[in-house]
């Protein structure tokens, strides 16, 4: 049976929730095999997580140059893969770094490439969303190995056991890929809460949280529910939560199960980044907000005293 | 110091934005165009570079006729000229070939620095300045939220999910902007006007070298197969808080089995 090379996605030595989606979006096409590219010892570190999601092979390209380079020295290794392997496909996480690993990839494979993919299905066609969510598309490859790029949350990780055979592939990275050097990795306030592209259920507040220390009523929420924080583009600009966490055209696109917007008006720039989440709650004062013609269920109300009364609720239910 | 801005237009969010229904591309007819926005960010760190270090800045866009309306729009920012790439055959193209295209473009031209912004409106692909550093031999500076020059050597703080990281290359390079990086100045009305005479050279696809079986929809690399809107949402449910409003959505989140 063909293979899929699946590329992991994995921080600090677990790997990510997207990469489970993608074992299982692989199956559709073939045998799922995961791809490791990371520093030495990843690969031991999440094999056995990958075989728990049905990976059949783990391919172990580890070297300090991987990391040590932006992209470049993964869409190589990669490729060089490709070549030995002829996969049906190669599926990567729709992140920043994924996609440009996806485009790199599609160039030296002349092949073609499809992003932001929400489904694949056995005949190698794929479902996106585009335009925020407003249209639904079916989408083929029509040249080479077919690159798709997955968006999180899209797909339902099911686990499947994998044999996981391991295999090491020698890296030898070209000094052509090591043009841009990583210097420095700065981790700026990390904590605990999921990552907001990967999680089940994101809390954000809007310019109607009114300040940086008001942030902490979102966050409470969040942590009520073990969600992600995100935050309205008028909120990060006005420096009330820091930009990593801004969702919207310009920020993030996320497609939790639940997406619950506090003092958030709506405007289009942010609804380009959480119009597809699949189920949409929404408090703001302001009956008038757009906001409310997206939610499930809105609340007309004052964020600060709906928020607070809502994550006690939750808190005592939860016992 | 000579920089290239990567601009592109595209149809603004705001409207409603949908496919053709003949041949499944992007409708530019239907939808207003404007400046894709990253790029926004992408010319104004370029404007600032050349106050600090001199040297000219030039725009350049593939796209159709129409497309000049966004170019003179950039240039009334303040670059000193532009390059239009069109060409009828062009259309449909995929990602891949348009960085063909580009990268092919980049080649007539003089530069030490190529700008552009991360991710376009409407494709989203996200991958075009990664493409073409991978055609192009140079290296890849994207995803920046800050960009520092210092003689011929280009650092950037890299925005990762957690933070960022510092990354380095030497001239020539490519760097992609977040709108975190910087604030777009407003065209003066100086600055308008000037556009207006500013020179904007038209590439064809032969100028470039390339033929028109290598671009456009029949040779894409992928194609759409078919499309629908999305199903129109349900009407939500909507209380006003009457002092229950927490508990009330509480109450929502646990029928949907979130609590």
């Amino acid at each position: 049976m063909a293979e899929v090379l699946v590329l992991v996605e994995h921080s600090g030595g677990s790997a990510k929730k997207v990469t489970f989606e993608l074992l299982t979006a692989a199956r559709a096409l073939g045998e799922p095999s995961a791809v490791v590219l990371g520093a030495p010892g990843t690969a031991d570190a999440i094999a056995d997580k990958l075989a728990e999601f049905g990976a059949e092979k783990v391919y172990a390209a580890e070297s300090d140059d991987i990391d040590g380079y932006v992209v470049a020295p993964k869409a190589e290794v990669l490729a060089q893969l490709v070549g030995s392997v002829s996969p049906a496909a190669v599926l990567v996480a729709a992140s920043a770094e994924g996609k440009e690993v996806a485009g790199r990839l599609a160039v030296k494979l002349e092949s073609g490439l499809l992003t932001d993919v929400t489904s694949v299905n056995a005949d190698g066609s794929a479902g996106q969303t585009i335009f925020a969510g407003g249209v639904l598309v079916t989408s083929k490859v029509r040249t080479g190995t077919p690159i798709l790029a997955i968006r999180p949350n899209s797909v339902n990780p099911e686990p499947a056991a994998g044999a996981a055979v391991r295999e090491a592939v020698d890296v030898s990275v070209s000094d052509a890929a090591k043009g841009a050097k990583v210097l420095e990795r700065v981790v700026e306030a990390k904590g605990s809460r999921p990552e907001l592209a990967e999680a089940s259920i994101v809390v954000s507040g809007g310019r109607g949280v009114g300040s940086a220390d008001n942030f902490k009523v979102i966050e409470a929420l969040a942590d009520s529910l073990g969600a992600a924080v995100g935050a309205s583009r008028a909120a990060t600009d006005s420096g009330f939560y820091p930009h990593q966490f801004q969702v919207g055209q310009t920020g993030k696109t996320v497609s939790p199960q639940l997406y619950v917007a506090c003092g958030i008006s709506g405007a289009i720039q942010h609804r380009a980044g959480m119009q597809t989440s699949k189920t949409i709650v929404a408090v703001n004062k302001d009956a008038e907000a757009p906001i409310f013609e997206l939610a499930d269920y809105g609340v007309i109300g004052d964020l600060f005293s709906v928020i607070p009364q809502a994550t006690e609720e939750i808190t005592k239910r939860k016992g | 110091m000579n920089i290239v801005v990567l601009v592109k237009q595209v149809p603004d969010s705001s409207s409603e934005r949908s496919l053709r229904e003949t041949d499944k591309t992007v409708d530019r007819d239907s939808a207003s165009l404007v400046i894709n926005e990253m790029d926004e960010y992408a010319i104004e760190e370029a404007l600032k570079l050349k106050e600090a270090h001199g040297g000219e800045v030039t725009i350049l866009t593939m796209g159709p006729e129409k497309a000049t309306e966004s170019i003179r729009k950039a240039l009334s920012m303040g670059p000193d000229k532009a390059v239009h790439v069109t060409d009828p055959a062009i259309h449909g193209s995929c990602a891949v070939q348009t960085s063909k295209v580009l990268a092919k473009a980049l080649g007539t031209l003089e530069w030490d620095l190529v700008i552009s912004g991360a991710e376009s409106t409407d494709g989203q692909v996200g991958a075009m300045p990664a493409m073409l550093s991978e055609r192009l031999g140079v290296a890849q500076l994207t995803g920046a939220r800050k960009l520092d020059v210092d003689g011929s050597t280009f650092t950037i703080e890299r925005q990762t999910d957690d933070g960022y990281q510092v990354v380095q290359a030497a001239a020539p390079a490519i760097v992609s902007v977040w709108d975190t990086i910087n604030e777009p100045r407003y065209p003066s009305f100086k600055g308008i006007m000037q556009a207006k005479s500013k020179p904007v050279t038209t590439l064809t696809l032969a100028d470039l070298g390339i033929g028109a079986d290598e671009v456009g929809l029949a040779n894409a690399t992928s194609e759409v197969v078919e499309f629908a809107p999305r199903p129109p949402k349900q009407a939500g449910v909507k209380v006003t808080d009457e002092g229950d409003g927490g508990v009330k959505l509480v109450e929502f989140l646990a029928s949907q089995k979130f609590v």
